[in-house]
């Protein structure tokens, strides 16, 4: 396929590679320096007041899913630590979903604007970058709690008579997650609609597919490397989300970010946190595994 | 002709509105019949394209109705009209087979896969493509693809099949055999062709009849050696093949050409005439019956040469005419000839 021309031009830019070293040294420590001090924490035992000891242990492994009686010293499944897991990857899944569903309308919508006018919607689809995390967070707060904007103005309309309680619940974890990672959908969403050929369209309807079978049969399996891109910006930072689980869930609605952060924190048991950040890890791995293989699968398939 | 397959009753349409109106089609009608090679020719930015995109159905018209054997779709939307496009551009899917391509259409009308599988099967022997029918369209070739566009739309055996330019992307060899092959297609499933292209050669080789626009009007409807031989209009004249034009008073009944050329009119003042280069023939200078001229350059291009000449009152005719083998017997720059026109070939225009 590829000229000779072509692969002395690709062999001569592959042999540069060395002038990349420093940067590659650098990458090296910073990636894979912190994983190791995590498995190795993993392994020692937990100092009294926080750190840890040096002394090998699998306690802050088995801490990841069993817990200890203090009085008969018997073991038994953690339940609190499993409803945590499942609820940061409930909560991830539906947070992946509802940027989509918002998301894929917005990118549509921007992609199909004339030129100047869609340099302006992705202006504005950036702008919540420019804020801090915490101060756009606290201000989703403002809106949903008690006293909170939705709640004045639903009682001034006479919606309701008392106020919805929505602050502390993971329905407000699950609003901000949505509202923090939007952007991180729509622009590689957007991405992949710039390129799709709208002649395409005409082409569809031409051959006799209604709107929703040129949506389903043709749009969504073209612009799919937009969707695979978007969906695994926003599963992957909200599984280790921890801000906002933190300001909207309050104390009891944690996910598994805010449950590390305990373990380094007031529950002074470092080789746990640092288990916990592993399985994280792990689940962050296989979630990205099967999801790349079905999407694979599916292409292969059609 | 005897049925109706497409009736466009003086559809216009504009774009944009107030002082920006573009009228890009003004008041057309045309009534094309059943299995005709119809053709819309015209320079770019005619309207030919709008025309074919309204009976499409991507464009509504801004007045005007559109039927299609005898039944209005002037409202209806794309997917619901028995119509189907060969694009410019092909618009095959990316992401499909060529089998899938081309199956695209009577999958979508929801008949039984094994009726989709067979008729796809069945066009892409048609087309001659039936060995890559599991290859990605983007494994093709431009001319395979044009071919693959050609099935997708012919399988849903459509009463109008509209072609928008479909040969413009292929090379000068392989836009010759896909005029044959076309013309051949049209024939072996007898449905109704429009075809849209800006190139008149290609237009007279493969049309039953033409119709040439010019800035949203339709000019002239007629077979392709009506609309050569007898153009009636300076643009279509002009647009179709070279012309000679000469302009002579008319008076008594007739605009006299001299050189024994009388056309009978009756208007009176100045008219326009029309010859093709062919038609002029050269004579020995001072012949009897025939107009002095100058030769003022001749130009050799293989089988034939043109030869450029100034008449005695300044007009400018190129005559045409096959190449001698021996070079000294042709006429040269700086020569004086006689001029005749071969008989019946002076058309005289309507403006």
């Amino acid at each position: 396929m590829h000229s000779l021309e072509e692969r002395a031009n690709n062999r001569s830019a592959r042999n540069g590679w060395f002038l990349s070293t420093p940067a590659l040294v650098i990458l090296t420590f910073a990636a894979v320096g912190p994983l190791f001090i995590m498995l190795v924490y993993s392994f020692l035992e937990a100092g009294q007041y926080g750190n840890v000891e040096w002394a090998f242990s699998t306690d802050g492994w088995v801490a990841t899913l069993f817990t200890r009686d203090i009085f008969d010293d018997t073991v038994s499944l953690a339940d609190a630590h499993l409803t945590i897991f499942w609820r940061s990857v409930k909560l991830s899944l539906l947070t992946t979903a509802l940027t989509f569903a918002v998301g894929f309308p917005t990118a549509w919508f921007i992609a199909t604007r004339p030129p100047k006018a869609r340099a302006l919607w992705l202006f504005l689809i950036t702008i919540p970058f420019w804020t801090n995390l915490l101060i756009r967070t606290f201000a989703i707060n403002e809106i949903i709690r008690t006293e909170g904007v939705l709640n004045t103005v639903l009682k001034k309309l006479g919606l309701i008579e008392t106020p919805l309680q929505i602050i502390y619940t993971d329905t407000a974890v699950l609003i901000g997650m949505t509202y923090v990672y939007l952007p991180l959908m729509v622009l590689p969403l957007f991405a992949a609609i710039d390129r799709f050929d709208m002649r395409l369209l005409e082409a569809c309807y031409d051959l006799y597919a209604s709107r929703w079978r040129a949506l389903t049969r043709v749009i969504v399996p073209i612009v799919k490397p937009g969707i695979v891109a978007g969906s695994i910006l926003v599963f992957i930072p909200s599984l280790g989300a921890y801000v906002t689980p933190r300001i909207l869930g309050g104390g009891k609605n944690m996910m598994i970010g805010n449950f590390i952060e305990l373990q380094f924190g007031q529950g002074r048991n470092w080789p746990l946190g640092a288990a916990l950040s592993v399985v994280l890890l792990v689940i962050v791995a296989t979630a990205l595994l099967f999801y790349v293989r079905a999407v694979n699968r599916e292409v292969r398939h059609d | 002709m005897s049925e109706t397959a497409v009736e466009v009753r003086s559809v216009s349409k504009h774009f944009g509105q107030g002082d920006h109106t573009i009228r890009a089609l003004d008041d057309v009608s045309v009534t094309i019949g059943k299995g005709e090679f119809f053709t819309l020719l015209g320079p770019s930015g005619c309207g030919k394209t709008t025309l074919l995109r309204l009976i499409a159905g991507f464009e509504s018209p801004t007045s005007g109705a559109i039927h299609l054997e005898g039944q209005d779709i002037t409202d209806l939307p794309p997917n619901k009209r028995p119509v189907n496009t060969v694009f410019q551009s092909y618009a095959l899917f990316p992401h499909l087979t060529v089998a899938q391509n081309v199956g695209f259409g009577l999958e979508m009308l929801g008949r039984p896969k094994a009726e989709v599988k067979a008729t796809a099967e069945r066009m892409l022997a048609l087309v001659k493509l039936e060995a890559l029918a599991g290859r990605k369209v983007s494994q093709l070739s431009g001319g395979q693809q044009q071919r693959v566009a050609l099935a997708r739309a012919l399988a849903p055996q459509p009463k109008v099949l509209l072609l928008d330019e479909p040969l413009s992307a292929l090379d000068l060899k392989l836009r010759k055999e896909m005029q044959i092959e076309l013309k051949r297609l049209q024939h072996e499933t007898g449905i109704t062709f429009i075809f849209v292209t800006h190139d008149q050669e290609e237009a007279l080789t493969m049309s039953d009849r033409i119709a040439v626009m010019s800035t949203g009007h339709i000019r002239q409807i007629g077979a392709p050696r009506e609309i050569y031989t007898r153009p009636t209009s300076r643009f279509v004249a002009d647009f179709i093949g070279e012309t000679n034009f000469l302009t002579v008073e008319a008076r008594g009944g007739a605009a006299d050409l001299g050189a024994g050329t009388r056309i009978e009119t009756a208007k009176t003042g100045r008219v326009t005439l029309a010859v093709r280069p062919e038609h002029v023939r050269l004579t020995p200078a001072g012949a009897a019956g025939a107009l002095p001229a100058t030769v003022t350059n001749a130009v050799y291009f293989g089988t034939d040469m043109h030869v450029y000449l100034t008449l005695q009152d300044g007009t400018e005719v190129v005559a045409r005419q096959q190449t001698q083998a021996d070079p000294s017997a042709e006429p040269a720059p700086g020569q004086t000839v006689g001029v005749t026109f071969a008989p019946g070939a002076v058309q005289l225009l309507e403006d």
